[in-house]
């Protein structure tokens, strides 16, 4: 079923009343979700280039308004890298990688040991937002964690026009 | 195509059970080769029952469904055992005639596919001939090596027939509390090979008109330790079963057999149909990966193991790349995961696949609509040779659930990654917790009777943040969605061990701008024991689960253990006692307490049977749930209410989240708005400062790795996981882009590497036939 856009804003803010979530939760989802997501999205941000596909709490994949390019956003404007690139590469990273870098986030015993596991914090390099943390072993590759078909998702999922993406 | 009954069978020279008069072989193989030629299950291109009658294929969902729900509700009642009784540690089945599944009830669902596999071993291995199948026989079975998750969930599988015809199958599992494994309780950890996990039972026809044979009961209840539990265990499935059969009967009285036929089939394919929709409905096409890791640490004094070959830390892998297809088939690949090892974590291909609709239950299918149907709508890939589908009929099983939960974790990142895209904050989830700390034992208990323990307290961990609120506090775990902790209490009776506190485990959820639930933690002390032992069990040295979109992962275990602690004087003088939590343990205030005591507080969170007399005592420390998005963007109000709850220590308020608190009047700690603001912005300089540019970090990466500096047990999980899997390999050395003349093996670590070069296989025995359900 549909909700309103006041629900939808509700549920971005973290501010859902648990009715409605529960309704969100056991019932078949509303289709239109992702334009009202989206438009609500478009509003917050403090720049005017189209959202694509939101990856984060603050981090998109953007059009940008002149040149048509997908780049991958965070939200105080900087841009990482192209959409298809793995922007975590692009990123600024701090490790945690010894019991006294663990013991500043966990209770002693409680952390990670850094011989079998670290703790790796990709940082945007222009407002500091933390955009993602991974939890790999010592040599682990950087994760590529995702990449959507975001063709086939517009026009076949959900019958939307494409934007048009510069590099074609 | 369609499932009816197959006219030509009728005629042939010898006569099959299968309604029609097809062999059980003659049915499942037509079923199979339709589901392959056509790509839908039972070639069921049209549901002509569901179309035609939708109103009657309704009625016959609810009612079957309900009535399978009914057997396991009112079934549990005639257990003992706490974990059948408290924790709702049971399932029941219904099964078509191929024995793929058409509904099941609540609770460890995992077992949706596990029965079914055990029905397909009887279907492929011709029991219909020797040792034969007739209305009212019982079947028992637990073998792991053909499906099942653990030796410790036992399952009742029971015919049904219609005229004499057999017409499907239900199966009923508890998860019993004893196997007479080499060490008591249920999921036991010293034994290194499957002779070591207690009795194995492979499809044994245990009773006949509807009577269990007195030498069944004889032998099994004396092969456990837990006998009272264990046989009111098996009266428990064996009424759920007959139950379920009586339901059937009762609805093909009503309905007619036609009906209940077409719907036996249909039903799966309905809910293959009811995967893909969910998929296209939900996530969003493309490729995600992720991978889970846990620790096993074994070279250790209290791992107690009989081989010096499994005298070794190891690193469970499971790498996941998630390819949802744009017409909403979805594939996943486990390339890269580790191999099986000496130990009891390893997993049947049945158990990982089964196992992963108990977590799709909770998140992209929660309907009542489970069945085999999502099986057959997923393309599963894991290595022959890997911990999820073991290339050796030696491997030990016990507690599989350490790998599984550690591994399936990540899918709960690359889907929510999917939902959050699209808009459906409300279906994102960070991750489920490290379902432990297991505490297991036994010895004589309070009634001084044999006795085997297994606390099922951490069926109440904590779950992970979602994207519009923390996740919930000692509330659940991924393996039974109705988990519930089991009052103390009972606990108390089932148990000689006394509770001195029981409390939030604080900063045990993973931090983030939601939270991840917290976990809790139990002191309990040992009395009236006798030659009492007991062992424990959860991940210390890695945290299995990953923050998402900038959250932390949960906290890792540890152990506190005090033997030797004198608390009969203490007690007897009025003296302090250890009481409540071990709430920070980094400023501990138990041990101060306990002058002349023994006390092991350490990361060693995984051991093996340990001798515990009487006021000995043992933390409990249940794991909480990883957090969601970046820790500066939460409300600092709910910061301070984390404080003024218990939930995290105080100096975590300004150290992760940047909040600057101060305490009230009342007591209690409110956020400081404006210092708060100005703490987090020089928080978000400092980020910076501290990061390098990730390209500038890889290369001082790079050169630790050409010069192989990592741990053993890392370097081990690496070369491990390039044997079996090459791609992973090739991505490995492409990204850090290593020379060809960096090679690592398992032989040049100067661990021992048994197992890694000679194997074999339960399909390697004569006239053995295993039911292969994934590629490999």
């Amino acid at each position: 079923m549909a909700y309103t856009r006041s629900k939808i804003e509700d549920l971005v803010e973290g501010k859902i009343d648990a009715d409605t979530l529960h309704q969100m939760l056991s019932t078949p989802k509303d289709p239109e979700r992702f334009e009202t997501y989206v438009e609500i999205l478009q509003e917050r941000v403090p720049w005017d280039d189209k959202i694509i596909l939101p990856l984060g709490p603050k981090l998109y994949i953007v059009q940008q308004k002149v040149s048509k390019k997908w780049t991958v956003r965070c939200e105080c404007g900087h841009d990482f890298c192209g959409w298809q690139d793995n922007w975590k590469l692009h990123a600024r990273v701090h490790v945690r990688d010894t019991p006294e870098k663990m013991e500043e986030i966990y209770p002693r015993l409680m952390a990670p040991t850094p011989t079998w596991q670290v703790i790796r914090e990709y940082f945007c390099g222009e407002c500091g937002t933390l955009h993602d943390v991974e939890a790999p072993t010592p040599w682990y590759p950087v994760i590529r964690d995702f990449e959507p078909d975001i063709d086939a998702f517009y026009s076949e999922w959900l019958g939307l026009k494409v934007p048009e993406r510069a590099d074609g | 195509m369609n499932v009816n009954v197959k006219q030509t069978s009728l005629q042939s020279a010898t006569r099959g059970l299968v309604r029609g008069g097809e062999t059980l072989k003659e049915h499942r193989d037509r079923l199979m080769a339709a589901t392959k030629s056509t790509g839908r299950y039972a070639g069921l291109t049209k549901l002509d029952l569901r179309e035609a009658e939708p109103i009657l294929y309704n009625k016959l969902f609810s009612r079957l469904r309900a009535g399978v729900v009914d057997a396991r509700e009112t079934a549990k009642k005639i257990a003992a055992s706490p974990i059948v009784e408290q924790e709702g540690e049971l399932c029941f089945t219904l099964y078509n005639a191929a024995g793929d599944s058409i509904l099941t009830s609540t609770g460890i669902i995992i077992h949706v596919g596990t029965m079914g596999a055990a029905i397909k071993y009887m279907i492929e291995n011709n029991w219909e001939a020797n040792p034969g199948i007739a209305d009212k026989d019982i079947f028992c079975n637990n073998d792991s090596l053909i499906g099942n998750v653990h030796p410790c969930d036992i399952h009742t599988i029971v015919p049904i027939f219609w005229e004499g015809e057999l017409i499907g199958w239900v199966g009923g599992v508890t998860h019993v509390i004893d196997t007479g494994s080499v060490g008591p309780g249920s999921m036991s950890t010293g034994q290194v090979q499957r002779f070591g996990d207690g009795y194995s039972i492979t499809c044994r026809k245990i009773g006949a008109n509807d009577e269990l044979f007195r030498d069944w009961l004889h032998e099994s209840q004396r092969m456990v330790r837990t006998t009272r539990y264990w046989m009111l265990d098996e009266r428990t499935r064996v009424a759920g079963c007959h139950m379920i059969r009586k339901l059937v009967e009762e609805v093909i009285a009503e309905e007619g057999i036609e009906a209940y036929w077409k719907f036996a089939y249909e039903a799966v394919e309905h809910g293959r149909l009811g995967l893909q929709a969910r998929i296209k409905a939900m996530t969003i096409p493309g490729t995600y990966r992720q991978v889970g890791f846990v620790d096993v640490p074994y070279n250790h004094d209290d791992v107690r193991v009989p081989s010096d070959f499994a005298k070794i830390d190891t690193i469970m892998h499971a790498p996941c790349e998630m390819t949802i297809r744009k017409d909403g088939t979805w594939r996943l690949d486990f390339e890269g995961a580790s191999r099986w090892g000496w130990h009891t974590y390893n997993a049947h291909q049945v158990s990982f696949t089964s196992g992963i609709w108990v977590m799709m239950t909770q998140t992209l299918i929660p309907s009542e609509m489970i069945n085999d149907g999502a099986a057959y709508g997923t393309e599963f890939r894991l290595p022959k040779g890997t911990w999820m589908n073991p290339d050796d009929r030696r491997v030990a099983f016990s507690y599989s659930w350490h790998f599984l939960v550690s591994a399936w974790t990540a899918l709960w990142r690359g889907l929510s990654r999917s939902y959050f895209g699209r808009g459906y904050l409300e279906e994102v989830n960070a991750g489920n917790a490290n379902t432990s700390n297991w505490l297991q034992g036994g010895g004589f208990n309070q009634y001084d009777e044999i006795h085997a323990v297994n606390s099922f307290e951490c069926a109440a961990n904590g779950t992970g943040a979602t994207a519009v609120q923390d996740g919930l506090s000692h509330a659940a775990a991924i393996w039974n969605p109705e988990g519930d902790m089991g009052d103390m209490e009972i606990w108390e009776l089932a148990e000689p061990l006394i509770y001195l506190g029981r409390q939030i485990k604080a900063s045990s959820g993973g931090s983030g701008k939601y939270r991840g639930g917290c976990g809790f933690e139990s002191l309990r002390l040992v009395w009236n024991a006798k030659d009492w032992t007991m062992f424990f069990m959860g991940n210390g040295h890695i945290s299995s689960d990953w923050g998402l979109m900038g959250g932390y992962p949960a906290a890792s275990g540890y152990r506190f253990a005090a033997h030797d602690t004198g608390l009969k004087d203490l007690i007897a003088s009025g003296a302090p006692i250890p009481l409540g939590g071990d709430v920070d343990p980094e400023n501990p205030t138990w041990d101060a307490m306990l002058p002349k005591a023994r006390i092991k507080r350490d990361k060693q969170a995984i051991t093996t049977e340990e001798m515990f007399s009487d006021y000995d005592l043992y933390l409990n420390t249940m794991r909480g749930g990883p957090g969601f998005g970046d820790p500066l963007d939460r409300e600092p109000a709910k910061v301070a209410e984390d404080l003024n709850g218990g939930y995290i220590l105080e100096r975590f308020a300004g150290d992760v989240y940047g909040v600057v608190v101060k305490k009230g009047a009342d007591g209690l700690y409110v956020a400081d708005l404006p210092a708060t603001e100005a703490a987090r912005a020089q928080m978000r300089k400092a980020r910076i400062a501290k990061s390098v540019p990730t390209t500038e970090w890889m290369k001082g990466e790079r050169e630790k790795i050409l010069a192989k500096d990592a741990s053993t047990q890392v370097r081990q999980m690496f070369a491990a996981s390039f044997k079996l899997g090459p791609k992973f390999e090739r991505d490995f050395r492409s990204f850090w882009n290593l020379p060809e003349s960096w090679i690592l093996t398992e032989e040049e670590i100067g661990v021992p590497t048994y197992g890694s070069r000679y194997s074999m296989d339960l399909s390697e025995l004569p006239d053995v036939h295993t039911v292969q359900l994934v590629e490999e």
